[in-house]
């Protein structure tokens, strides 16, 4: 969240529409790397509406459909009036993600379908009081008199919390909504009539799983008796799978329900979208390095399936970029980059010079140039302004051509090159991918592929290829429409003859497309390329995969490193007699067996805190227990307690058990 | 029968006090609230009706019954959270106001969670009429007998009605009345005949039965309405509709599909079966550490905690099952169902079935407490007990096979009972 927020600390007003949004860009930005910021921001959140519009959108409709059958009065809808029409929505099990879906859809559903929209949470509602409670407030927007608060003090508007109340309120309601609109033409009228005089009251369980499936059916069978009169809807929020509704609910309440399926796209498709819409293109200048992708799409993977958290790493190692490389003034548009280069000042031109990227690039340059290049700011600059372009160029190319290498790679059995892009992204992120052994053995695989397959992936390459902007993508481009008209030519011939000309002819293809390799070179060999490319992993991994144990560790063995007091360093790295109590009880107790007696802990204790001190270790007092040592070692015994490392014993009062081993 | 004895009941001398307390039993759909709904309505007996379920606090039934009779002015003079004797008093001083000029009913509907109340509403209820000193009859609604009622204290006895299950040929009446207004009434009876044919055996509950009849009445009528049959050829359209009755049986009957849904696949004619129901979605998908987590927890379930050296140690040497048995280990583990376990447990068996070395991360504790919050795990102890919590894994076997598979894990391996 601290990330989120941070944005919003940064602009005052938070884009919501689509026309304001291009407006903020031009005014708010006045420092290049606002601008940055700003700009994926507005990306990520035109994303995230995206992302979800296909399942949202149907569920409207499937709101809206309900609202209108129930006006219907023939026969069948007649006789099944009686059942809450009811959405069983499978979101997965990425349970962060879901708060901003279900912000969308009841944005959604307030907008264009029922003003009377209320979401429940399960850890709200233990009981059916609390339910009913928080449906009532949310849907009337009234105290809700609950009976059981000490607050007594009357107040008058509050009601009581039943559903009856609600239907009064309802039909209240109602009555006088259904008499404006009278201006509106008699078509239109009818239609808005129909939808706007009685609007279906939605309720949104958040997380179903999390209900209490007892409460859930009373209040599901209460809803039931109002049904003739409050057209109620649910929509269920299911992370795990659908039969969880059955698990909850018995026959006799899963009957008072109609319920309709929808299942949301699975994480990894929302993950592969957002990759594709962010991280593989050019327009876009910031850039991950292979290992921060690593580090983000591992604990993707591995530990929380969330989209959002994805996302939010990528906002973190975005000011990161900003924040720690002081040439990331350069990673913007073009036109800025290169005006940004006029503007670098002489300290900025020197962390150029000290670019690993640049020093290599500095070396196979001449002599005279190399002295030009170390010297001369002016034409160091100009040298930047092509390296710039030269980047910019790369990357134009890397990613039509990764796109293709992609698609031929994507049909071969076992996908030697990995299933989805991200995984060849990250194999060509690493090193030169045509080294690779599976690239190799990808490539013998394809000169093995039957003709029709290679001629329809052939054909989206150069579709990919087609949208490309390059010069040299345009040029590839060419070349393969020409290869494939040719080979429609041979179709006809190919009949009559056999196999192997075709085969020559697949040969002759593979050998037109290596020279897309040269493509996709890793970044790290561009020259400048630490401008746009973050790779600090381990400043994000130690951000969003905390480690608790390992920070308390760090924390008691060696407290200089978060209390940055140079006076706690040793020279040998161990904690130094001033450090905090804590610390030095830890310390001590790592010496010690399973079982540690107290009052040697306590001596051991009191002799090290006179040492730091300053006492004089001949003195008759060094090294006593006095109160005031006695009160703080109590104390640093019971914080080591409380964090787990030691716990008292049944077996010997005067001893506690040591809960950790190693360490020493 | 006990519908002539309510409406004799009802119907003798409005003026004279009635039985305190009427109770009435009988399975779901048997009519109890139809019948008391339509008698009271068509007398215009003043009465208030009450659904317990509805009522999750004694102060919203008192609020309901002085409303009724009364008005609502009346239900306005209760306190917060009002006493059973509070409700009396104002009950009396409204009465001394407003005698009863005929008897006033209370009817409550699913009487049986009347149990789960205070002790005293109850006893209470059933002799309302000598505690408010009105002439008052208390209606219970309940499906079950009132042997189960019956407080250990004791308490008034109210009289008993027992509404019993309808024959089928009361079924075949009932289910004929709400004939389709375009189609003969005899063609909705012949329909119903058909129906219940195919549904007696399986379900007599009316209200099943007339969704049922309604959801299937399109497709019953599709050969007349393509002019194929005439109304009275009702053995071609019974060929029609039997094997659909019978698909139905194992879809809708049972909440698979929706209603809706239902429909639609009968529009469609969609004969691939294309709609798969509910609980054909059982495939859940979990982070890679979770996967491992859950299959840590189900070992931990079910394997005793004996047993985890045999099976997590690499040089446990042979111990064989036989030497580990206690007597009662001699049933199934899977019989007795899950066991709550440690978190270390968990973890310790966790960091030996993970293939590579994982770090002990917070998103690994925060997993854990994800996996509860699906209900895949159930938390033991108190949520606010932070130290040692326990947990159960609450999940079939079927579905960690299906997870461990994915992983390439063979959890059969690993259990004590197949071992």
């Amino acid at each position: 969240t601290c990330v989120h927020s941070f944005f919003q600390g940064c602009f005052v007003f938070k884009p919501s529409s689509k026309k304001r949004k291009t407006r903020s860009l031009g005014e708010t930005c006045v420092n290049p790397k606002s601008k940055n910021i700003t700009w994926i921001y507005v990306l990520l959140e035109v994303l995230q509406e995206e992302l979800n519009k296909k399942i949202l959108d149907s569920l409207l409709d499937f709101a809206k459909k309900c609202s209108t059958t129930r006006q219907h009065c023939d026969w069948a809808s007649k006789m099944r009036a009686n059942e809450i029409p009811t959405a069983a929505l499978v979101l997965g099990v990425n349970v962060p993600d879901h708060d901003m879906t279900f912000q969308s859809l009841f944005d959604l559903l307030k907008h264009s379908v029922t003003p009377h929209v209320v979401s429940v949470q399960a850890k709200e509602c233990g009981v059916l009081k609390h339910l009913l409670k928080r449906v009532l407030e949310g849907l009337m927007d009234v105290a809700v008199d609950d009976d059981d608060e000490e607050e007594m003090e009357q107040n008058p508007r509050s009601v009581h919390c039943s559903l009856s109340t609600l239907s009064d309120w309802y039909t209240a309601k109602t009555k006088v909504t259904a008499t404006p609109g009278k201006k509106r033409n008699v078509q239109d009228e009818d239609e808005h009539h129909h939808h706007h005089q009685t609007p279906p009251v939605v309720i949104i369980f958040k997380d179903l799983e999390g209900f209490n499936p007892r409460v859930l059916q009373d209040f599901i069978s209460i809803c039931s008796r109002y049904i003739d009169r409050l057209p109620l809807m649910f929509i269920f929020g299911i992370a795990t799978s659908p039969s969880t509704v059955q698990h909850m609910l018995p026959h006799s309440v899963s009957s008072l329900l109609c319920i309709e399926l929808f299942q949301s796209l699975s994480c990894t498709q929302h993950l592969a979208t957002v990759i594709d819409k962010l991280i593989l293109t050019a327009q876009f200048p910031f850039k991950l390095n292979g290992k921060v992708m690593q580090v983000l799409i591992s604990i993707f993977l591995y530990h929380d399936f969330s989209v959002r958290n994805f996302i939010k790493g990528l906002q973190l190692a975005l000011l990161e970029h900003f924040h720690s490389q002081p040439l990331s003034i350069l990673c913007c548009k073009k036109k800025e980059a290169l005006l940004n280069v006029t503007l670098l000042s002489g300290r900025d031109l020197e962390t150029v010079r000290q670019l690993p990227s640049f020093i290599r690039f500095v070396e196979k340059q001449e002599a005279g140039e190399q002295v030009k290049l170390m010297t001369d700011d002016d034409h160091l600059k100009e040298a930047c302004q092509k390296l710039i372009k030269d980047l910019r160029k790369y990357h134009k190319s890397y990613y039509p051509v990764l796109r293709c290498l992609h698609t031929l790679t994507s049909l071969l059995p076992r996908y030697p090159l990995g299933k989805q892009i991200r995984e060849l992204h990250l194999i060509c992120l690493e090193k030169n991918v045509w080294e690779n052994e599976d690239y190799q053995s990808a490539m013998k695989l394809l000169k093995m592929l039957a003709k029709d397959e290679l001629i329809t992936s052939l054909r989206k390459c150069s579709e990919i290829l087609s949208s490309a902007k390059s010069k040299k993508m345009k040029k590839a481009f060419t070349e393969l429409d020409e290869l494939l008209a040719k080979f429609k030519h041979l179709d006809g011939k190919l009949e009559k003859i056999n196999d192997i000309p075709s085969l020559t002819l697949c040969y002759k293809k593979i050998e037109r497309l290596s020279p897309c390799r040269c493509h996709l070179p890793p970044p790290e060999s561009q020259t400048l390329y630490e401008v746009c490319y973050y790779s600090s992993s381990a400043t994000v991994r130690r951000h969003l995969n905390a480690t608790p144990r390992t920070s308390i560790q760090t924390a008691l063995s060696s407290p200089c490193f978060y209390l940055q007091n140079e006076s706690l360093k040793n020279e040998d790295g161990t904690v130094s007699n001033s450090a905090p109590d804590i610390c030095i009880a830890y310390k001590l107790h790592l010496e010690c067996g399973r079982l540690i007696n107290l009052y040697d802990w306590l001596e051991a204790y009191a002799t090290v805190v006179s040492a730091a001190e300053g006492q004089d270790p001949d003195c008759d007092t060094f090294g006593k227990v006095d109160d005031v040592k006695h009160a703080r070692f109590i104390r640093s015994v019971s914080e080591l307690e409380f964090l787990g490392f030691i716990k008292s014993t049944r077996q010997k009062t005067d001893h506690v058990a040591r809960l950790t081993w190693g360490g020493c | 029968m006990p519908i002539n004895t309510l409406v004799q009941n009802v119907r003798a001398t409005p003026q004279h006090y009635s039985y305190p307390s009427i109770f009435i039993y009988g399975h779901r759909a048997s009519g109890k609230s139809h019948v008391l709904h339509i008698l009271m309505k068509e007398l215009e007996l003043p009465h208030a009706a009450v659904s317990c379920v509805e009522c999750v606090s004694a102060a919203l039934l008192y609020e309901r019954v002085l409303t009724s009779f009364f008005g609502r002015s009346a239900a306005s003079f209760l306190p917060r959270s009002p006493s059973l004797s509070e409700f009396v008093r104002l009950y009396r001083h409204q009465r001394s106001q407003s005698p009863a000029e005929q008897t006033r009913y209370i009817v409550m509907e699913k009487a049986e969670l009347l149990r789960d109340a205070d002790a005293n509403l109850l006893p209470a209820l059933l002799r309302l009429q000598e505690l408010v000193d009105d002439n008052i009859t208390v209606i219970l609604l309940s499906e079950i007998v009132w042997e189960k009622f019956r407080p250990n204290t004791g308490c008034f006895e109210p009289l008993l009605l027992h509404f019993p299950d309808y024959s089928k040929g009361e079924l075949q009446q009932i289910l004929s009345t709400d004939s389709h207004p375009s189609y003969s009434a005899e063609l909705y009876s012949s329909y119903i005949n058909i129906l219940l044919g195919v549904f007696y055996s399986v379900c007599r509950d009316l209200r099943e039965l007339r969704h049922l009849a309604a959801l299937n009445f399109n497709k019953f009528c599709e050969p007349l309405t393509e002019g194929k049959v005439k109304e009275t050829e009702t053995h071609k359209l019974w060929r029609n509709i039997e094997p659909h009755l019978k698909k139905a049986m194992q879809t809708v009957y049972i909440r698979e599909v929706s209603s809706l849904q239902w429909e639609q696949m009968q529009q469609t004619e969609d004969e691939g079966g294309a709609l798969r129901g509910l609980s054909a979605h059982t495939h859940v998908e979990l982070p890679y550490y979770s996967k491992f987590l859950l299959i840590a927890a189900y070992l931990a379930s079910y394997n005793p905690a004996r047993t985890d050296k045999r099976f997590f140690v690499k040089h446990h040497g042979k111990i064989r099952k036989t030497n580990f048995l206690k007597k009662n280990e001699k049933t199934s583990n899977h019989l007795l169902g899950p066991k709550p376990f440690a978190l270390d447990r968990l973890l310790a068996i966790f960091y030996s079935v993970v293939d590579s070395r994982v770090a002990p991360t917070a998103s690994i504790f925060s997993q854990i407490s994800s996996l509860v919050t699906l209900q895949l795990l159930t938390q033991i102890s108190h949520t606010d007990q932070l130290d040692a919590p326990k947990y159960k894994c609450s999940i079939s076997l079927d579905f960690i096979s299906a997870v461990s598979r994915t992983v390439n894990f063979d959890i059969v391996k690993y259990l004590y009972d197949f071992l």
